[in-house]
C-alpha cells in the first residue's frame, strides 16, 4: 500500500517536472556518440588531438541544438594503442553504452580489429585517416583517403617536371599492413607507368625504429642512379629521427625529395624544420589552406585549445585526419537529421550523397554507393615554420577507388559495400 | 616571342636587377625554369644579389613578396647560383660554386665552364671545374675529348661519375674502343674508391649506433650491474634527462637568447642534477625497502615508470616535444665523396667515451667508488668496517640514475623526446649489460659496441627489421652459452 503510494508520488512529480522544465528532458534524453582514440601508448601521439577535435565538433553541434531535438553526449573511451583492447572497447560502447555511431581508429590494424565487431552488432563506424585501401564494410564511413585519393596523385607529381621529373623510387615504411599495402599499389602503378624492378627499392623499418644512418646511406647510393624520390610510408614518431638523419648526411630536397604519407602538422610539430625546407607530404586538407571555412575552423580549434587548456596550446595545429574527424561527425549529424533518427540503417541510406562545405575549400561528397568521401588531393611542400605550402592541387574532388585496380583481382569486386570483405 | 624578352631583357644594363626580378616574380614556373637555364649558360656578376635572394624564396632583400618556388625551380635556383659565383674573386666561394656545378651543370653551361677552366689562378678550383667539365664533355663528339674526360673521372671517387661511366659502358652507348676501355679502367678505379667509403660508412654507423646503446645503458650498468637492483624505471631516467634538455632550451630561449648555441652544454648538469634527484629520492623511498627481493623491485620500477611517464604527459602532454640541433651540431663532415659524419654522432661518440672514463675514474680512484665497490662485493663485511652502506646505496643508485640523465641529453640529439622515449631504450640497455656480464663496465662497453657493429653488418643485407630478430637471437643463444656475459666476474664475490 505504502510502496504504491511511493511509486505515484514519483511519478505524478516527475510528470510535473518533465511539465515544468523542458530542459531536462533534453538533458536526460541525449544522444550517446562514442570516441573510439588511443589516449595513451604509441599512438597517443597522432590520435589524442582526434578525441580533442571529436569534442570540440560535438560542442559545436550542440551549441546549435544538437540533432533531432537532442543534445549529443560523447562517451570518451581509451583503448591504449592495444589493437585487441580496440575490439573490446568497441562493443563495450556497442553493447553497453548503446552509441548511436563511433568516430575512432587510426592504424589500418585497430580498424581490421574492430571491424567484426561492428558487423557482428550492426555497430557505425567513422574512420577519419588515409588508409590503403582494400575494405568496404556497410557499418565503417571512410572519411580520411583512398590510395587513389593520395598516394597515387603524389607519386604522379613527382613524375612531373614541376616535381623533379624523378625516374628511380625509393619506398620506405614502417612494417605493418598500410604501408606494404600502399607499396603493393604504387609498385603496380609504377610499372604501369614504365618503370623497372630495379628502379624500385623497397625498405621496411620495424615501429618506433630510430636509427636511419643505414638507410639514409643506401638512399644516397640509390640516388646516384638518376633522379630519385623518396616515398615514404613511415608512421608515427619515426620521422623525426629519419628526417634529422636526412638533413645531417645533407640529403636535401632537391637531390632527393621525400614526400610522406602520414606526416601532417601535428608529427612537425616535433621536429626543427628548417633544414627539411622543400620535402613533400600528400594530403586532402592543410592548415594552410586560405578560404574562410578553414579560417574560422582553425579560430575555432586554437580558441578551443586555449579554452580547455590543451597540452601545447599555444602552438595548436590541425591537419588532415582532424579535419576528416569534423567532417565526419558533422556529416552523420546531418545524415541523422535528415533521417530522423538514429538507427544506424536509416542514417546510413541519408548518408548517401551527403554533403557538407569542409576546411579544405571544397564541398565534400559521400559518395552514393561505396561509403568514401570524394577528396580533392593537395601536395604541399614543408616550410621552415613547420606549415606545409600546398604546390599542386586537383581542381575537383576525386571519387575514391577504395579496390584500386592495380591490385590484381580488384575488378571483380562490387563497388558497393559487403559485409565480410 | 618569349626568347625575344629574354635576349631584350639581357640587353638592358640599366635597373636590369630589379626588372630581372620583377619579371621573374609574375613568371609561370616554366618560364622561370627556361629564364634560370639562360641565366646558368650567360652569367652576369650583377645578377648575383638577385639569385642569392631568389634562393630565400624572394625577389629582393625588402621585398615581402613571397616567391612560389618548387623543387626544380631550387635545383635550378643552385645551379644558376653557382655558375654566377664563378665569377667571385674568392677562391673558395668559386671551390664551392665548382663542386655544385659537378652535380648539376648542363651541357648549355659548357662554353662558359670552358673559358673559366682556361682563365681559373687557383689550383683546386682548376680540377673541380675540371671534374665538373668532364662530366659534361662524355657527350662531346670527338673521341680524344672523351677519353680525357674519362681518365679524369677515374681519379674521382664520386658515385655520380659510376653512373655517369656505366651508362657510357652500356651496349651501343660508346662506339670508340679506346674509350671503351679507358672507362672500364675508370669504373674499376671508382667503384674500388666508392667501396672504401661504404665500408668506412659502415663503420662508422656501427660505432655511432654503439655509442648510443652505450649512453642509454652506462647508468643501467650501474643500478642494475652493480646494485642489482632491476630497475625498469631506468628507461624513465633518460626520458628526464631529455625532457630537462628540452626544458633548458626553452627557458635559455626565453632568458637567455644569446646562449642558445651552447644549451646543450648547460643541459648536462641541470640532466645529472634532475635524474640523479629523482633516481636518489626513489632509492630512499621505495626501492630501499626492497633489496634483496628481485621480483618485487620489478613490479615496483615498473610501476614507478608508469607513473613517471603518466606525470610527464600530465605536464607537457602525450606529444613529443621539439629539440633542435643547435648549428654547431647539425650537418656533418664531407670526408670522402659518398661519406658523410654528421657532427652530432661525432659529438655523442666522443661524449659517450668521455662518460665512460669518468665513471671508471669515479669507480676506481675515488673514496666513494671504493665505498660502492665494497658494499656491492660484500654489504655485511663493508658495513662492519664502518661504511654507511644505506648512503653508499643511494649515492650509487643516484649516479647511475644521473648518469641515464647524462645519456638522456645525447639521446635527444639523435631522436625523439616523448613520454615513451625511455620505453624504447629499456629493453636494448638490459640486453647491453647482460650481454657484457653484470657488473663490470668493461664488459658494456664492449657489448654496447659489439651490439651496435654487428647491428649495422647486418642491416644493409637482410633489412632493419629481420636484422633486429636475428640480433636477438644471436644474443640468445650466447646467454646460453655462456649466462655470464662476456665478461664474468671472478672469485668468491657472486654470493
Amino acid at each position: 500500500m505504502k510502496r504504491r503510494s511511493l511509486i505515484k508520488a514519483f511519478t505524478l512529480s516527475a510528470s510535473i517536472a518533465a511539465m515544468g522544465l523542458s530542459w531536462s528532458i533534453q538533458a536526460a534524453e541525449t544522444i550517446k556518440v562514442g570516441i573510439l582514440h588511443s589516449l595513451s601508448g604509441t599512438m597517443a601521439i597522432s590520435e589524442t588531438s582526434l578525441k580533442d577535435m571529436a569534442l570540440m565538433t560535438i560542442d559545436e553541434i550542440n551549441a546549435k541544438g544538437g540533432v533531432n531535438g537532442k543534445l549529443l553526449e560523447p562517451v570518451v573511451v581509451d583503448p591504449a594503442s592495444n589493437w585487441p583492447l580496440f575490439a573490446e572497447k568497441s562493443r563495450q560502447l556497442l553493447t553497453q553504452d548503446k552509441v548511436a555511431v563511433v568516430f575512432g581508429c587510426w592504424t589500418s590494424v585497430s580498424r581490421k580489429s574492430v571491424l567484426p565487431v561492428f558487423e557482428e552488432l550492426n555497430g557505425l563506424l567513422f574512420y577519419p585517416v588515409q588508409y590503403e585501401g582494400e575494405e568496404m564494410s556497410p557499418n565503417v564511413f571512410y572519411t580520411g583517403a583512398a590510395p587513389n585519393q593520395q598516394a597515387i596523385p603524389a607519386v604522379e607529381y613527382l613524375m612531373s617536371e614541376d616535381g623533379g621529373g624523378a625516374k628511380r623510387f625509393f619506398l620506405l615504411g614502417t612494417d605493418y599492413v598500410y604501408p606494404r599495402t600502399t607499396n603493393k599499389i604504387l609498385r603496380a602503378f609504377l610499372h604501369s607507368k614504365g618503370v623497372a624492378d630495379k628502379d624500385i627499392e623497397e625498405v621496411y623499418t620495424p615501429f618506433g625504429h630510430s636509427d636511419y644512418q643505414t638507410i639514409v646511406a643506401n638512399i644516397k647510393k640509390f640516388s646516384a642512379g638518376g633522379k630519385t624520390a623518396v616515398i615514404s610510408t613511415v608512421n608515427g614518431d619515426s620521422n623525426v629521427p629519419f628526417y634529422k638523419e636526412l638533413a645531417n648526411q645533407g640529403l636535401k630536397a632537391t637531390d632527393v625529395p621525400v614526400v610522406a604519407f602520414s606526416v601532417g602538422e601535428e608529427e612537425l610539430r616535433g621536429i626543427d624544420t628548417k633544414p627539411l625546407v622543400g620535402h613533400l607530404a600528400a594530403w586532402n586538407y592543410f592548415e594552410s589552406v586560405d578560404n574562410p571555412v578553414n579560417q574560422k575552423f582553425v579560430a575555432d580549434w586554437k580558441a578551443y585549445a586555449k579554452a580547455k587548456n590543451l597540452p601545447g596550446a599555444d602552438k595548436a595545429v590541425t591537419n588532415d585526419p582532424m579535419e576528416a574527424t569534423y567532417v565526419g561527425i558533422h556529416m552523420w549529424a546531418q545524415a541523422a537529421q535528415k533521417a530522423g533518427s538514429t538507427d544506424v540503417d536509416k542514417v546510413r541510406e541519408a548518408l548517401a550523397g551527403q554533403s557538407f562545405k569542409a576546411p579544405s575549400g571544397f564541398t565534400l561528397t559521400m559518395d552514393k554507393s561505396n561509403h568514401h568521401l570524394h577528396k580533392p588531393v593537395m601536395i604541399g611542400e614543408i616550410q621552415d615554420d613547420g606549415q606545409f605550402s600546398v604546390v599542386w592541387q586537383t581542381e575537383e574532388p576525386l571519387r575514391a577507388q577504395p579496390w584500386s585496380p592495380f591490385i590484381p583481382g580488384n575488378d571483380k569486386r562490387p563497388d558497393y559495400a559487403v559485409k565480410g570483405n | 616571342m618569349l626568347r625575344l624578352l629574354f635576349t631584350l631583357l639581357l640587353l638592358l644594363p640599366l635597373a636590369t636587377q630589379a626588372s630581372e626580378g620583377e619579371f621573374f616574380l609574375t613568371a609561370k614556373p616554366a618560364e622561370q625554369a627556361s629564364l634560370l637555364e639562360t641565366w646558368a649558360a650567360q652569367p652576369d656578376a650583377a645578377r648575383l644579389p638577385l639569385l642569392e635572394n631568389l634562393r630565400q624564396g624572394r625577389i629582393a632583400e625588402n621585398d615581402t613578396r613571397k616567391l612560389r618556388l618548387n623543387n626544380r625551380l631550387r635545383g635550378l635556383i643552385d645551379n644558376t647560383l653557382a655558375s654566377h659565383q664563378l665569377l667571385s674573386d674568392q677562391a673558395n666561394v668559386r671551390l664551392v660554386a665548382a663542386q655544385q656545378l659537378q652535380k648539376t651543370a648542363q651541357p648549355a653551361q659548357m662554353a662558359f665552364l670552358d673559358r673559366r677552366f682556361a682563365s681559373e689562378p687557383d689550383a683546386a678550383v682548376h680540377a673541380a671545374l675540371g671534374l665538373a667539365l668532364a662530366n659534361l664533355q662524355l657527350g662531346a663528339s670527338e673521341p680524344a675529348v672523351r677519353l680525357a674526360a674519362v681518365r679524369l673521372l677515374g681519379e674521382t671517387g664520386d658515385p655520380l661519375a659510376r653512373t655517369r661511366l656505366e651508362a657510357l659502358l652500356q651496349p651501343d652507348a660508346e662506339t670508340d674502343a679506346a674509350v671503351r676501355i679507358a672507362a672500364e679502367t675508370s669504373l674499376a678505379q671508382v667503384q674500388r674508391k666508392l667501396l672504401v667509403g661504404e665500408l668506412l660508412g659502415q663503420a662508422f654507423s656501427g660505432l655511432s649506433l654503439g655509442s648510443i646503446l652505450l649512453l642509454a645503458a652506462l647508468g643501467l650498468a650501474i643500478t642494475f650491474g652493480l646494485l642489482g637492483v632491476i630497475n625498469m624505471a631506468h628507461g624513465e631516467m633518460l626520458m628526464l634527462g631529455a625532457y630537462s634538455t628540452y626544458m633548458v632550451q626553452v627557458l635559455l630561449q626565453r632568458y637567455a637568447p644569446g646562449a642558445i648555441e651552447f644549451y646543450p652544454l648547460i643541459a648536462l648538469p641541470v640532466a645529472f642534477a634532475v635524474s640523479a634527484g629523482v633516481g636518489m629520492a626513489l632509492e630512499r623511498t621505495v626501492i630501499r625497502h626492497l633489496y634483496g627481493r628481485p621480483l618485487e623491485t620489478l613490479l615496483a620500477t615498473w610501476g614507478i615508470s608508469l607513473i613517471l611517464i603518466q606525470a610527464v604527459r600530465l605536464i607537457f602532454g602525450a606529444q613529443n616535444v621539439e629539440v633542435s640541433n643547435p648549428a654547431w651540431l647539425s650537418g656533418g663532415i664531407q670526408v670522402l665523396p659518398n661519406l658523410v659524419l654528421p657532427y652530432n654522432r661525432l659529438v655523442i661518440i666522443g661524449f659517450a667515451l668521455a662518460v665512460v672514463l669518468l665513471t671508471w675514474l669515479l669507480l676506481n680512484r675515488t673514496r666513494l667508488g671504493l665505498n660502492v665497490r665494497a658494499v656491492t662485493q660484500n654489504r655485511n663485511m663493508a658495513a662492519c668496517c664502518g661504511v654507511s652502506t644505506g648512503r653508499v646505496d643511494m649515492l650509487a643508485f643516484g649516479l647511475g640514475s644521473g648518469i641515464a640523465g647524462l645519456g638522456g641529453v645525447a639521446l635527444s640529439q639523435v631522436g625523439n623526446v616523448g613520454p615513451d622515449l625511455g620505453q624504447s631504450y629499456i629493453i636494448d640497455s638490459f640486453l647491453v649489460v647482460v650481454l657484457g656480464g653484470v657488473g663490470q663496465l668493461a664488459g658494456s662497453l664492449w657489448a654496447a659496441f659489439g651490439l651496435g657493429i654487428a647491428n649495422k653488418l647486418l642491416e644493409p643485407q637482410i633489412g632493419a627489421v629481420l636484422g633486429k630478430i636475428l640480433i636477438l637471437a644471436l644474443i640468445i643463444l650466447f646467454i646460453q652459452k655462456r649466462p655470464q656475459g662476456l665478461f664474468a666476474l671472478k672469485g668468491r664475490v657472486i654470493d
